[in-house]
This record gives C-alpha cells, sequence and structure tokens, in this order.
C-alpha cells in the first residue's frame, strides 16, 4: 500500500542534499498517478514548490523536551539516547501482538521519500524532506481487528539519557494519538530519515510519526508502543493543557490557540528579515484529509 | 568581611555610570551580527527578540536588587540604579520594536494581537509602566517632582512582575526559566519589606520612663 500519495516533487531514490539546496525551484507538475486511490493527482496547488529546509535547520531547531525545553538543546543532548537495540511494542486490538524489532520492521516496509510542510503550534513552520514509510502498512502487517477505532503511541523513557524528564514540563512519558482513519491515510508517515540520511535523534530517532497535516506535536517522536485501542487515548498536550490543545490538532488558521493567533507563521530559514506568511488550512492538505472531517465542528473539536 | 565590603565600596564609588552604559551598547550589534550569520539558530528573529527581552528583564532585576544589597550586605551600588533602569528601558524598546518590525510585521495582526493575546497585553502594560519612570529618571524631574518622585517610581514594582508574568505567559507549558526570574523577582520585592522591630523590653522601658 506505498506510494498512495505522490510528492509534486520528482520522486528519486538517492537525491544528494546539495542538490536538494541548489534547486531554485522544485519544479512542480502533473505527475503521472502511479498510486493508487485518488491521492495519485498529486498535491494541492498550495504544495507546489516546496522547497525543503536544510539539513542543519531541521537538525538544530527542535521542541523535544525530553532534553530540555531549548530549541538547541535536543541537539546537544539527544546523542546520549540509544536506539540500538530499537523494538516496537505493538499491542491492544491487533491479531500479531509483540515486539516487533526496529530492523525487522524496517526489512518489511516499504522506505520512500515525502516531502512534507510541518507546521508547529508556536507558529513556525519548516519543509522537511522525511523518509518512511506508511503507517497503514506497519498497521496492516500487525493485523487491525474490526472494532479498533484509535492508535495510541508513546514515546521511550529514559531518565539516564534525558535530562529534561527530571522537570515535570509535561507528564512522562509522552503520549500521542490518532483516530484510526488518520492514522490509516495515506499521508500518515513513520519516518525513519532525513535527506536520505538516518533521522537524527534530535528528530526522534529511530523511527517517529509524521502527520502533516496537525500541529508538529502530534507527530510524536522516538515511538517504542503501538496500541490499537476503541478509546480515545490520552495525548501529552492535551493532558498539559486542555484549554490550549485539543486531541486533533488539525492546522487552521481559523481557530487561534488562547494565547496568540494561528492565522500566520514564520518559515524558519528565513533569517532576521523574514516575512512570516499565511497559514493554510490543514498546513495546505485541505484538499487531502478535508474530508476525515466532515460534520465536526473544528472550532469545537481542536 | 567588613573590610572586604568596605573595599568594594570604594571601587564602586570610583567606577563611572558611562560604564554600564558602554557594556550594555554592545550587545545589541553583536546579537544583530550573529542573527545574520546564524549564530542565533535557525529562528534569529524569535532567538533576538528574547534575548532582548531577558536583557531587559535582567536589568530590570539588577535594580530591583540594589536596595536589598544596600540593606543587608552593605553594598552600596545606588548610584548605578538610573543607568540600569534607563537601559532597560532602552532594552524592552528594542524588544519591542523587534516584535512589531522582524516579527509581526502586519499591523492589523500588531493590534489584534495586542487586545486578544493576554501575555502581549501584559507586556505593552509593562512598558507603559517604564515611559513615565524613563521620563523622569533625571535630576530636574527628581527637583520638579520632589516626594512625588518616589512614589512615581515605585511603578517600577508592577513593571517588573508584569515583565515576569509576560514570560511566565509566552512559553509552552511550564517551563523552569520563567519561574526562576518569577521567583527572584518576588524574593527581592519581599526583601524591601520594612522589618519588623524587635521587642526590646529593656530599652522600651527606659523610653517609657523618659517620655514621662
Amino acid at each position: 500500500m506505498a506510494h498512495r500519495w505522490i510528492n509534486t516533487l520528482k520522486d528519486s531514490d538517492v537525491t544528494p542534499e546539495d542538490l536538494f539546496m541548489n534547486r531554485r525551484q522544485i519544479i512542480g507538475g502533473a505527475l503521472a498517478g502511479i498510486g493508487l486511490a485518488g491521492m495519485a493527482t498529486g498535491a494541492s496547488a498550495a504544495l507546489k514548490g516546496l522547497e525543503p529546509n536544510s539539513y542543519e535547520d531541521i537538525a538544530s531547531y527542535n521542541n523535544y523536551y525530553e532534553f530540555g525545553t531549548g530549541k538547541d538543546d535536543p541537539a546537544r543532548y539527544a546523542q546520549a539516547l540509544t536506539i540500538k537495540p530499537w523494538t516496537v511494542q505493538i499491542d491492544g486490538m491487533v491479531d500479531k501482538p509483540g515486539a516487533y524489532a526496529f530492523e525487522d520492521i524496517l526489512k518489511a516496509m516499504t522506505i520512500e521519500e515525502r516531502l512534507y510542510k510541518f507546521r508547529c503550534v508556536e507558529a513556525w513552520s519548516m519543509v522537511v524532506p522525511w523518509n518512511g514509510f506508511e503507517l497503514a502498512d506497519l498497521l496492516t502487517m500487525a493485523g487491525v481487528q474490526s472494532g479498533a477505532k484509535y492508535v495510541a503511541f508513546e514515546t521511550a523513557l529514559r531518565p539516564a539519557e534525558m535530562p529534561g524528564v527530571s522537570l515535570p514540563v509535561l507528564e512522562w512519558p509522552y503520549v500521542e494519538g490518532l483516530r484510526l482513519d488518520e492514522a490509516m491515510h495515506p499521508l500518515t508517515i513513520m519516518a525513519t530519515g532525513i535527506y536520505g540520511k538516518d533521522i537524527p535523534k534530535q528528530n526522534g530517532a529511530p523511527l517517529r510519526l509524521v502527520v502533516p497535516w496537525k500541529y508538529g506535536y502530534k507527530s510524536i517522536k522516538s515511538i517504542v508502543k503501538i496500541t490499537l485501542t476503541n478509546k480515545k487515548p490520552p495525548t501529552s498536550w492535551n493532558k498539559a493543557n486542555a484549554r490550549e490543545y485539543g486531541f486533533y490538532s488539525n492546522v487552521n488558521p481559523q481557530v487561534d490557540h488562547p494565547r496568540w493567533s494561528q492565522a500566520s507563521e514564520r518559515p524558519i530559514g528565513g533569517g532576521l528579515f523574514s516575512r512570516r506568511v499565511p497559514t493554510l488550512m490543514f498546513n495546505g492538505y485541505e484538499k487531502e484529509v478535508a474530508g476525515l472531517y466532515a460534520g465536526m465542528d473544528l472550532s469545537k473539536d481542536t | 568581611m567588613s573590610a572586604v565590603i568596605d573595599a568594594f565600596n570604594a571601587f564602586a564609588r570610583r567606577v563611572p555610570t558611562w560604564v554600564l552604559y558602554i557594556s550594555y551598547m554592545f550587545p545589541v550589534p553583536w546579537l544583530l551580527y550573529e542573527g545574520q550569520t546564524g549564530g542565533l539558530g535557525a529562528e534569529p528573529i524569535k532567538a533576538l527578540e528574547q534575548e532582548l527581552g531577558l536583557i531587559a528583564l535582567q536589568l530590570l532585576v539588577i535594580g530591583l536588587a540594589i536596595t536589598p544589597a544596600r540593606r543587608y550586605l552593605r553594598i552600596n551600588l545606588l548610584k548605578f540604579r538610573r543607568a540600569l533602569g534607563l537601559l532597560a528601558f532602552t532594552y524592552v524598546c528594542l524588544h519591542l520594536l523587534v516584535w512589531l518590525v522582524l516579527d509581526v510585521g502586519i499591523l492589523s495582526q500588531i493590534w489584534a494581537d495586542i487586545l486578544k493575546r493576554p501575555y502581549i497585553t501584559i507586556g505593552m502594560a509593562g512598558f507603559v509602566c517604564l515611559i513615565p519612570l524613563a521620563a523622569t529618571s533625571n535630576n530636574f524631574s527628581i527637583r520638579k517632582l520632589g516626594p512625588k518622585w518616589r512614589q512615581l517610581h515605585k511603578l517600577t514594582y508592577i513593571a517588573v512582575i508584569l515583565g515576569g508574568v509576560h514570560f511566565i505567559w509566552l512559553v509552552k507549558g511550564l517551563q523552569i526559566e520563567p519561574l526562576l526570574y518569577m521567583a527572584a523577582i518576588l524574593g527581592l520585592l519581599i526583601l524591601r519589606l520594612p522589618k519588623k522591630r524587635q521587642a526590646r523590653p529593656i530599652a522600651n522601658a527606659i523610653l517609657a520612663n523618659k517620655a514621662k
């Protein structure tokens, strides 16, 4: 079920990062629909011509509070995280629960390139050339039982390696969750690399979720557990402050954060004199995902 | 111990206040240079804005510490307080300018932010409190206002508390740095409360006798 969503970028297996950086204009254009369902028509106009941020920006400006709340803390301290060996416990309402070794997961999955916009709730954004596989493929491998309605995720908790967890900034371990249809959506991936390289520890090595139409904190990092459940799972920022952070957390310029506006965002990498840009509904992925929320009042179900 | 304090005070007396002004002028071009050359990270605008705000808050806190230092440590840095206050005001202005011009830049959103975002409203209120203080930080004003000058400058307490709350409110979730600043601010304000007079029975009896 891989390749169900095609970038407007030309798909190439190994794209050297200096080539990426030298491209002034990424050629958007209609691509032959290789994949299956409607996604093959290519992403909406809003996503054409996306230029990825530099690897340095992506790997040096992070929110990973387990390693400290400064933007530069994860790059500095996340190197302490041991990522070998790594297992993902998949349990709950699945046919084949168990501890899946990361190497085995990689062997079974199809890794592809996905160039996604990434929008933080703090109103900054990046464009990231992820490498990863569709979460749907992993869940199908584990065999999702009927009756399962949500997917819950959990981040590693390593007090000896994570200096930030000694402070109760959030409840640890970090947890997140998606509705099952959100998890099975072609856009939802488990990222294992950036720019064709292994994903840096500060970005959530060895594998993390990427849900590009939601605020970045939903894209949980360094995943150790995935549980299929029929109850809406708790999510860390919602637990910390339900008034400010909802379960769905869809990027929505019309619904402000109680303390700041979400109507615009700062694209990272523009330097001291870069301008803010208007935020797009669902971070530009409206065509692909709006259908998931038909009939919902997104100003209430945030 | 008091010899050390005396030596320190003698040294402080000799340092001219313009040293403070000059020292605190260096961070501005330095930060701009860092911002342009990547030294402030991938998002230099917010980093610059926060650095300027932090320096402003630090200056206010140091200014607040002058009187407790004199009272409890017998260190006299009173002559530097005006410079600290004016520099704090300057840094608040720069912080505000970065926010207006580099950060938001969209006029309609600026106004909306001031009215609708509590942490910005509070920040603005703190800034407004500092304006009359900066305007009257000169000998002419002290002469003209007399005892009212001292009353006016108690606005500092409000401004620094507003600054502390502004910091707490602009971060995501519960973070330690703003809380530490708030603790320092509250601690320094508590130190200004008048000391309760100790009970001194014999001295009081003598005084009572004398009064008869």
